[in-house]
């Protein structure tokens, strides 16, 4: 049983011809573009504000407010940037639409760059997305040999080149301005803001990075409009938005579903359900930098922006990551620390070493060698890494390992009491009180010993 | 199929060394044409620098692997100092700093991968080439590593051999495609640059598109 969501993105991925430009151009491709050249940039660009269209990439910033940062006629050129670097643990969903319906991606650039006055644009794609990035090159060249890209697109004054540009392993090439610095030919480490990519980007010049997911919604708001866009979905999160759904369910895969859509009834109908009858146990809902939810906090939460985020977590890239009740918290917690620990850029001393420290903690809860002072401890490391990096990067390491700890402290409890010596108990919660007093002990000694 | 015996764990490294102190022969110089080919993807950036990614890529499809003279022909190419080349090099995991077995495998051993029995994965291919994870077989055909989230939760769990996916894998799937591999011997890249997509495995689907049911 599912229910009839809006098809903005998804509409044609199961035609299995539909990287042909011919295909696409038979389904209804390539006419979003023509309209728009007919139209001014300032009109594309009041358009898109009006539709109410949030950024796919992660921070949900809406994009049409985006596009009016930039400053136009500072006589240099504007770069268009797609972010197709996908490296979120848990999101899959951009990958569908570059191997599925590379055309729609190419069309979605093409009006992004006309709004803005920018005639370069790139794809930047993660390195390990190889089958993808060839379909968006054939795509591409198809369109270049059809005179869709190139010099004077459609007889107009309208002139766009498309470059695909592929990543090599970095996570954080992902973040906008780690992924400038990386296509400028440096590592990609990202740099302070102010000034914002809008102003000062790529080469200097003012830059817009966008979501792929983002760009390829963009033909569907100028051939429906964007007060039937903004329709859909609810009020502060308006539209459809693609869940790459994974973990314990029956069945995984990437769904588009209108913003507003009930979390519970998502995992029910859409993800199948729990595999091999188990019980849920816990959602990442958005990637694996958001907070965990535990099944008890999902009844009545939504699949928008703001019910995620009242409930606790973040709807970020729409990773959504479903655990059972078989899971072992403290290792889902030091397997994505080890993640956060390899993909540190190793700019910012705080997330360098603190990741690394992180890492080792849980390890060592995790490996049955953890002490009382090591939740504490974990507390004192993650408050010098958050806020206190020249990215978001910090606090993207930061937010799980301390959700983890404060949603499912019995099962952190537990593993430190057993090397510990302390028998353990059948409630979580007693044991809780017995740790916490330890800690509190062990705090009292270590003043003394002070 | 590896004897067992492995060489010298060498994948990984971030010291940059010439071809010879790893592979015991010269390498073969490398040609015009791949001067000709970045000259291409140069003029497709607003600047040269730009192009030093793609250099690098270029060169590894050239040598197997970055040693120094790679490093020097990139800097040589793009006119940047060599020790910027190197730090382009080493940022990024997708250059090898030591060679790499013709087929090396990539297991994703993050969150979605974990639940669904990445582990088990390892465990398997660990036993069945018999080496350790970062080392190559003696007869150079195969490594193996552990890597970060690769874009494939919803078909977990998965394995990139070389540059090409393999999903919801398990040990009965393994024991095929590595069978398959040793008898036709496939070309598992997308070239970087040339855009063809053949890779010999082609009755290998990447078994299930993201939860699409195609036929
Ligand atoms: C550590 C980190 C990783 C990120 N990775 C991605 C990514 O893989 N893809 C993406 O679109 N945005 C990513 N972002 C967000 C980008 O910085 C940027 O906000 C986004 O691409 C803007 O596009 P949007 O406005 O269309 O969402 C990341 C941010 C951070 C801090
Ligand atoms: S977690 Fe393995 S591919 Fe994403």
């Amino acid at each position: 049983m599912q229910t009839n969501h809006h098809k903005i993105l998804t509409a044609n991925v199961h035609h299995l011809d539909q990287h042909l430009l011919s295909k696409y151009e038979e389904r209804g491709g390539y006419q979003a573009i023509r309209k728009v050249l007919k139209q001014t940039p300032e009109e594309v660009i009041q358009e898109v504000k009006a539709s109410g269209l949030r950024g796919r990439g992660g921070a949900g910033f809406p994009t049409g407010m985006k596009w009016g940062f930039v400053p136009k006629n500072l006589g240099k050129p504007i770069y268009l940037l797609n972010n197709a670097d996908e490296s979120e643990p848990g999101t899959f969903k951009d990958r569908l639409l570059m191997e599925r319906d590379p055309h729609l991606c190419i069309e979605g650039m093409m009006i992004a760059a006309w709004a803005l006055g920018a005639n370069w644009s790139c794809l930047y794609i993660r390195g390990e997305y190889g089958y993808p990035a060839v379909r968006m090159e054939q795509a591409i060249e198809e369109a270049y040999k059809k005179g869709y890209l190139g010099k004077n697109i459609f007889g107009t004054t309208f002139s766009l080149d498309i470059v695909v540009h592929r990543g090599a392993g970095a996570y954080i090439c992902g973040e906008e301005t780690g992924l400038i610095e990386s296509l400028e030919g440096n590592k990609g480490q990202p740099r302070l803001k102010p000034p914002f990519p809008a102003v000062v980007g790529l080469y200097g010049c003012p830059t817009v990075v966008n979501n792929t997911e983002t760009l390829a919604t963009l033909p569907w708001i100028i051939l429906n409009g964007a007060s039937a866009y903004a329709k859909i979905g609810t009020e502060k999160s308006a539209g459809t938005k693609l869940f790459s759904a994974s973990g314990h369910i029956n069945k995984p895969g990437v769904y588009e579903v209108d913003l507003g859509y009930s979390l519970l009834d998502f995992i029910n109908n859409e993800c199948g359900g729990i595999r091999g009858g188990k019980k849920l146990k816990a959602v990442i809902p958005g990637g694996s930098s958001v907070q965990v939810l535990r099944a008890d906090e999902l009844e009545g939460v939504k699949l928008d922006y703001e019910s995620i985020k009242g409930a606790g977590s973040m709807l970020g890239s729409g990773g959504f990551m479903v655990m059972d009740e078989s899971t072992d918290m403290v290792e889902a917690c030091l397997n994505l620390q080890h993640f956060y620990s390899h993909e540190s850029c190793g700019q910012c001393t705080p997330c360098r070493e603190g990741a690394n420290w992180v890492q080792k903690i849980v390890g060592r809860i995790y490996d049955g060698a953890g002490t009382y002072s090591d939740i504490p401890l974990l507390k004192s490391v993650t408050s010098q890494i958050a806020g206190h990096t020249i990215c978001p990067f910090g606090d993207a390491l930061v937010t799980p390992v301390l959700s983890f700890i404060e949603k499912f402290p019995e099962e952190f409890n537990t593993r430190i009491a057993q090397a510990n010596g302390i028998p353990t108990f059948n409630t979580g919660e007693e044991l809780s009180s017995q740790v916490l007093d330890a800690v509190s002990e062990n705090a009292k000694n270590v003043a003394a010993n002070v | 199929m590896a004897t067992g015996k492995s060489s010298l764990s060498i994948i990984g490294k971030q010291t940059f060394i010439k071809y010879s102190d790893a592979v015991h022969s010269e390498p073969k110089e490398i040609s015009r044409e791949f001067s000709s080919r970045l000259a291409e993807i140069i003029q497709k950036y607003p600047s040269k620098k730009s192009a030093v990614m793609s250099a690098l890529y270029l060169a590894q499809e050239h040598y197997g692997w970055i040693p120094l003279e790679a490093i020097r022909w990139v800097s040589e190419e793009l006119d940047l100092a060599p020790a910027h080349v190197e730090s382009v090099a080493t940022f990024y995991t997708m250059y090898y700093k030591r060679p790499v077995g013709k087929y090396h495998f990539q297991i994703c051993r993050t969150l979605s991968c974990m639940l669904c029995g990445a582990q088990k994965i390892s465990d398997y291919l660990k036993e069945k080439l018999s080496i350790e994870a970062h080392t190559i077989s003696v007869d150079g055909m195969w490594s193996w590593e552990e890597v970060e989230c690769l874009g494939s939760c919803g078909t977990a769990p998965m394995v990139q051999i070389n540059d090409v996916f393999f999903e919801l894998v398990d040990a009965e799937k393994l024991d095929v495609i590595i069978d398959k591999i040793k008898k036709e011997l496939p070309d598992l890249r997308y070239h970087t640059t040339s855009g063809e997509l053949g890779t010999g495995m082609s009755d290998f689907p990447r078994s299930q598109v993201l939860g699409l049911d195609l036929k």
